[in-house]
């Protein structure tokens, strides 16, 4: 099978980096998912599961926000914050949705309203 | 002559000041590894990110309708300086070099008629320019409780200085810290981050001439992460910051050790002089009294 080099980085360090057949992705207007030769994409992302099947099986990251990019040579997803499945404690995601809550409370905006929904809806899966 | 006891005290006290430093180089460089390795982690983040952001700039940076964060206010009037040091002193010249450089900056813009706001992380930095640009100061960020420096800290950093520009309290914003270089060498740096300027792709870069289907679009995305790039790069800058830190202290303490060490030998002669003087002298006393018996 066709494979392609899948990274996650977060600004702290790199989560992952390995051969996946495939990557689904979360992005900001709907989720998809990249396989090896698909179509270069840039796009935005929002909270929600990143699942990856490489030959040691299949991985899932959270991730709370940033972008995705899907090139000839692989992907790379830069998160905001990327946790393991392992990670998310229902106090995390707790603590995540609160902070989206906030969030929204001084922002007050559309966009901040839909990211609470995301979250929310995102941690639920 | 100084007396014995006296020499032996000084010589105690100098001991302790050596086991002090020694301690503090060698906690300095744990730390600084710890530091070097963060640095070393966030920077496949920086790098991917500015590179897809060069990208993005490029193709939208010159149209109309782009972000202020990107093309900035149009005026350069207003600047703010956010001045970045540690949060403790005894590490050489770290904290001294950033603020002289974020000083002689300020003055030359006062100098030529723009308005400085000044922004303080760590109260080292702080307290040096306090005397001179003082009445600058429009905030500062206090890191002293932060054990391990997360993007968190500087995301919270950002959020700040994009709320002052939402409301336009500056044109310019621009940050003063530390480049690591090596243990002995720091470079003091200025880095603009608003109006965010980045490297344009190079001609012939294989990433460069691809063409990417963006989503939602590519404005979208922009203003999208030119908030998160104001974020990650104040974070590498703190990254720096910390490795800087901890390298100056290493080296400070490293000559404060060695200085010590030359300090205990001087005063070692010393005192065994002395010594062999007062001896020296009572022998003479005790002859001189024999023979005038």
């Amino acid at each position: 099978m066709a494979m392609m080099q899948f990274e996650l980085v977060s600004p702290e360090r790199k989560l992952a980096s390995v051969e996946a057949s495939e990557v689904q992705i979360p992005g900001a207007e709907g989720d998809f998912t990249a396989m090896p030769d698909h179509a270069p994409v840039i796009t935005t992302l929002r909270p929600g599961y990143l699942k990856v099947v490489s030959a040691s099986g299949t991985e899932e990251f959270f991730v709370t926000g940033g972008f995705a990019e899907v090139s000839s040579e692989g992907t790379t997803v830069l998160a905001e914050r990327a946790y393991t499945r392992a990670d998310m404690t229902p106090e995390l995601t707790a603590e995540l949705v609160a902070e989206a809550e906030a969030a929204h409370k001084d922002a007050g905006t559309d966009a901040s309203a839909k990211l609470v929904a995301d979250m929310a809806s995102g941690v639920a899966l | 002559m100084p007396n014995l006891s006296d020499l032996k005290n000084r010589i105690a006290s100098v001991k302790s000041t050596r086991k002090i430093t020694k301690a503090m180089q060698m906690v300095a460089a744990a730390k600084l590894r710890r530091a070097q390795e963060a640095a070393e982690a966030g920077r496949p983040y920086a790098e991917r990110f500015n590179a897809v952001m060069g990208q993005l700039a490029a193709s939208v940076g010159s149209s109309e309708g782009a972000p202020k964060l990107l093309a900035g206010t149009g005026s350069d009037q207003t600047q703010l300086l956010i001045v970045m040091t540690a949060e403790r002193g005894l590490c050489g010249g770290f904290n001294g070099n950033i603020a002289k450089l974020a000083k002689a900056k300020a003055q030359e813009l006062i100098a030529a008629g723009k308005t400085v706001k000044v922004l303080t992380v760590g109260k080292k930095g702080r307290e040096a320019i306090k005397r001179d640009l003082g009445e600058h100061f429009i905030g500062h960020v206090d890191l002293s409780e932060v054990k391990t420096m997360g993007y968190a800290n500087a995301a919270e950093i950002a959020q700040d200085v994009l709320s002052r520009f939402s409301a336009e309290e500056f044109d310019v914003a621009k940050i003063y810290y530390s480049k690591f270089q090596s243990v002995i060498s720091q470079i003091p740096t200025e880095q603009q981050v608003i109006p965010a300027s980045f490297d344009a792709p190079e001609e012939g870069d294989a990433a460069a001439s691809t063409i990417y289907d963006y989503e939602p679009s590519e404005e979208g995305i922009l203003a999208d992460l030119l908030p998160r790039a104001v974020a990650t790069q104040i974070f590498s800058a703190l990254l720096e910051n910390g490795a800087s830190e901890q390298g100056a202290r290493m080296s400070a303490m490293d000559n404060a050790t060695r200085n010590a060490g030359d300090m205990i030998d001087k005063l070692t002669i010393e005192y065994n002089r002395t010594r062999q003087a007062v001896i020296t002298n009572e022998l003479i006393e005790i002859i001189s009294g024999a023979e005038a018996l």
